[in-house]
């Protein structure tokens, strides 16, 4: 069998799929329909402790349709792809549609904003690898990590993953676009032991195109590091002092902003920042933008999931909320235009500062790094943050020791405007990019 | 009414016409040379949820699931795939796949028979069923107007329902074939409050393994409503929240969470046989205080963590994890028993068909003491009481745990004062527990609401607790 083809001979099928599926809500009579189908044929091959542990062979299909009868809406999905089971889902929905309410901003996108133009954004590199092969790649990948230290006692082993995708979406506007993609990742965990006491950390790696990806060894060495440099973690007194998060911890920031501009949390009126269009949110150098057209990217798309033309766009520029983050639905009811971002954004990033991690230690000279957090503790009506942490203690710019068992406390929007510089080592492994950041004063609990 | 085997076998083998000889063909060619076991899981599930916002009907939805897990188990290996389509040749190539964690070819030979499941915990009925489409948008609309008439303060209700009709049926390489019909529904209130510039929120729901008439009974959904105003008027008076080390008291119920977090995942039997939790090695050795007993009990009737049988098959069971202060056991799925020469307790779970099982809490609680709640309060100078929670997480090597609260107070002299903003709290699972100096009488369960996620993977729980009195506790507040 060859993958390489697999699903780009597909895609016509599947096109099929979504253009009799719209035909069916319309004899069923909808006035409006949209849908789409999924593929995902993927390979998950895990090792620990220098032996197979996991062979997973991996095959995801759906489909989903949602109906409108003038403005009312109905939804339903199946992975049963028999033709009796496509009409009950689309009976499904159109039977959900008779007890929703007549909402004036339900409906498909604007039919103007559809995409016209689909470009190629090169996100499909399958990779024909061979369970034996994926075998050998964990177990270099591990057997780095072990062998790095004595220290290093026990293994959650390693996992390598290949995915191959393919995605069809259509409304009865009459667009139609589809596109395959791939994802591969190798990530590795070991246990480092000092006394008593057990440490945990990772690493990974992931891309579209195999060759993109780190080096076995490099992804094994890099885990078993982290977790050497966590071992003879302490707590630390409660106190107020600046706080880096390093880029990978960063990365959640972001992710909160995003909910705070995202349309669904502004017109619920849940979101510390509601209001805030035009207004200043954090200092003037930073900018965030996004770009959903990268080639390669992590999170490209060339339309969004209502199939809205997708752009390069600011969020945050010279320090000022330029744009919400809006999908059709939001967007009628604050009364303004889709930003193309239903399903999300796609490569955001902030703009990098001029200074690597060390860098920022330098400039913050006394405080606390953080390299990892516990827990979901951000109220984003309110902006209060409260999170567990681990890190390091650092004095003169440099590591003192590793701490753990603390929390971190502030509010959101003070750390936003709070924002003292960011780094130049950019995290790039999702659909959020962004260097560490160096913040102003926070409430460190502990001891 | 059928038994939930025939339920199963009718709802996912009938429309293939798969026959037991048939099933005895898939597991023999899984089986033979290097393999140690191997299982099945048929499963169709059906969802629907339908959410009330700004007053009207916003969306419904309906999602159908269904497709076989073909495992195949070779000392501490395992090979897996799984099949949407529920259908002789599928089977047949999914087992091929399965069984090549095993080099050597071979062929074993099965005879499946059907065993009756030993509990009955709940109905195997379609909660779905269980009320008319408008019976259900009436409820969400009673539950906004419930909301609504709390206070004018309340500028938005977000109200949920949701049923999910989950039939399985586990064919083991032991030559069992169990089934068991899961209905579990859920229903949610969300509300935010605004006073001037001020907004909050409050939230509150329940559900269980039970049609949707148990939202009617005791008055539970309109009950749901209220509690969701009050948790977030309460919320607009908070101040800031205390940082520091300090005693926690920690309401009964729900902040059970504690438990799920700070023991449980810690002794779940795949960490432990691995050795990477910081519980590993530690059975006969104190880990929590006298007076504290924890079990992990999946034969709850109707309780939203409770199974008939788990999703290997196993009768669910009662296992004390912590007995009177001593660590006493591990919660193990087949595979993990298997290896560390000891038997599953029933908490081998996977998220569907197309996950792998391993160990999983079912309902996870603390058994009752002897204190009075109000002489648990009463003997903190300061400290924080805190009554509701938001989702917690663990790393089961470190040991250490957060749980964040979003209904605390402060205690002052021995009395509960102010309300505090939401707090993460944070601690040491393998001490947390020594530090307990009370336990109250008042045990109580959670409403119905926990999901747990491992691995990437989540399934229903439930957790529960009597008032408990933790003498050190860091609290993650902004006031120093």
């Amino acid at each position: 069998m060859n993958k390489l083809n697999e699903l780009t001979n597909q895609q016509g099928q599947l096109e099929q799929m979504v253009e009799d599926l719209l035909a069916e809500a319309k004899s069923q009579g909808a006035s409006a329909a949209e849908a789409g189908v999924s593929k995902d044929i993927g390979l998950s091959v895990s090792v620990r402790m220098g032996e197979v542990e996991t062979i997973e062979h991996t095959r995801d299909r759906g489909l989903g349709v949602t109906v409108y009868f003038g403005h009312r809406k109905g939804s339903a999905s199946t992975s049963d792809f028999s033709s009796d089971a496509i009409r009950e889902t689309v009976r499904a929905a159109c039977n959900i549609a008779r007890y929703t309410t007549e909402d004036p901003c339900a409906g498909l996108a604007d039919a103007a904003l559809m995409a016209t133009e689909k470009p190629d954004l090169d996100l499909y590199h399958p990779w024909n690898i061979e369970v034996d092969q994926a075998i050998a790649t964990g177990l270099e990948c591990e057997s780095s990590a072990r062998s790095l230290d004595p220290r290093i006692t026990n293994s959650e082993g390693a996992t390598l993953n290949s995915h191959d995708g393919l995605q069809v979406y259509g409304n009865s506007h009459g667009f139609i676009g589809g596109y395959p993609s791939s994802r591969h990742s190798l990530s590795c965990a070991v246990v480092g032991q000092q006394g008593d006491s057990m440490q945990r950390d990772y690493w990974y790696t992931v891309a579209r195109a195999a060759g993109e990806l780190e080096a076995a060894a490099d992804v094994g060495r890099k885990a078993g590091e982290r977790t050497l440099t966590r071992l003879g973690a302490r707590r630390i007194s409660t106190r107020q002092a600046p706080v880096v998060f390093q880029a990978e911890m960063a990365v959640s920031l972001l992710r909160s902003l995003i909910g705070a501009i995202s349309g669904s949390a502004l017109y619920r009126h849940s979101s510390f920042l509601l209001d805030h269009l035009g207004r200043q949110i954090f200092p003037e150098f930073v900018r965030v933008h996004e770009n959903p057209l990268l080639s390669g990217g992590l999170s490209s798309a060339p339309f969004d999931s209502e199939g809205v033309t997708t752009r390069a766009k600011n969020f945050i520029d010279r320090g000022i909320l330029e744009s919400y983050v809006l999908g059709s639905y939001s967007a009628r009811k604050l009364g303004m235009q889709s930003t193309g971002n239903a399903g999300g954004v796609r490569n955001l990033a902030i703009q990098p500062g001029e200074l690597d991690l060390d860098g920022l230690l330098g400039e913050m000279g006394k405080g606390l790094l953080v390299t990892e957090m516990m827990g979901h503790g951000i109220n984003m009506v309110t902006g209060d943050y409260s999170r567990g942490a681990a890190g390091f203690w650092v004095e003169n710019g440099e590591i003192q020791f590793p701490v753990e068992e603390i929390t971190i406390a502030g509010n959101l929007k003070q750390m936003f405007a709070g924002l003292a510089a960011v780094g130049k080592d950019e995290e790039r492994r999702g659909s959020i990019r962004t260097g560490s950041w160096l913040l102003e004063p926070m409430t460190i609990a502990g001891e | 009414m059928s038994t939930p085997i025939q339920i199963a076998r009718g709802a996912l083998l009938a429309p293939a016409e798969l026959e037991d000889r048939d099933l005895d063909r898939v597991m023999d060619q899984l089986l033979g040379a290097e393999i140690d076991a191997a299982d099945l899981y048929f499963q169709s599930s059906r969802l629907e949820s339908w959410v009330l916002e700004d007053g009207i009907i916003r969306e419904g939805s309906h999602n159908i699931e269904q497709g076989v897990g073909v495992r195949a188990v070779s000392g501490e290996k395992t090979g897996f795939a799984y099949t949407d389509e529920i259908l002789l040749p599928s089977l047949m190539q999914a087992g091929q796949t399965a069984r090549a964690i095993a080099r050597s070819s071979g062929q074993g030979e099965v005879h499946i028979q059907g065993v009756a499941t030993p509990h009955q915990l709940y109905q195997p009925l379609n909660p779905l069923q269980s009320m008319t489409e408008q019976e259900k948008v009436e409820l969400l609309r009673q539950l906004d107007a419930e909301a609504r008439k709390q206070d004018p303060r309340v500028s938005q209700v977000i109200a949920s329902l949701v049923a999910a009709h989950d039939v399985v049926l586990i064919v083991s390489s032991d030559g069992t074939l169990s089934g068991d019909v899961r209905p579990l529904v859920r229903c949610n209130v969300q509300v935010i409050v605004e006073q001037g510039e001020q907004r909050e929120q409050g939230s509150s729901g329940g559900g269980a393994r039970q049609p949707f008439s148990f939202f009617l009974e005791q008055d539970r959904a309109l009950g749901y409503a209220r509690e969701a105003v009050r948790q977030a008027l309460v919320n607009l008076e908070a101040i800031e929240a205390p940082a520091g080390s300090m005693p926690v008291v920690l309401g009964p119920g729900w902040p059970g969470v504690l438990l799920h977090e700070a023991i449980g995942h810690g002794l779940e039997g795949d960490f432990n046989r691995k050795g990477t939790s910081a519980f590993s090695g530690r059975i006969g050795e104190r880990v929590a205080a006298k007076g504290c007993t924890v079990v992990d009990d999946g034969t709850l009737p109707g309780r939203r963590g409770s199974l008939n049988i788990d999703d290997e098959g196993t009768p669910s069971q009662n296992t004390v994890l912590i007995e009177d202060g001593i660590l006493a056991g591990y919660m193990q799925d087949k595979l993990n028993a298997r290896l560390t020469g000891v038997a599953s307790t029933g908490n081998g779970r996977r998220e569907s068909y197309a996950h792998l099982p391993m160990p999983r809490m079912t309902n996870t609680y603390m058994l009752p003491g002897d204190y009075d709640p109000q002489e648990i309060i009463a003997s903190v100078d300061r400290g924080l009481y805190a009554v509701n929670f938001g989702g917690g997480q663990v790393d089961i090597t470190s040991g250490k745990f957060v749980f964040s609260a979003s209904e605390a107070y402060l205690i002052e002299n021995g009395r509960v004062t102010q309300p505090v903003k939401g707090a993460t709290l944070i601690g040491n699972g393998p001490d947390v527990l020594t530090r307990v100096s009370m336990v109250g009488k008042d045990l109580e369960l959670d409403s119905g609401v926990g999901t747990c996620g491992k691995e990437g993977q989540s399934v229903p729980v439930g957790v529960g607790q009597p008032t408990l009195k933790v003498d050190e506790l860091t609290v993650g507040g902004t006031n120093t």
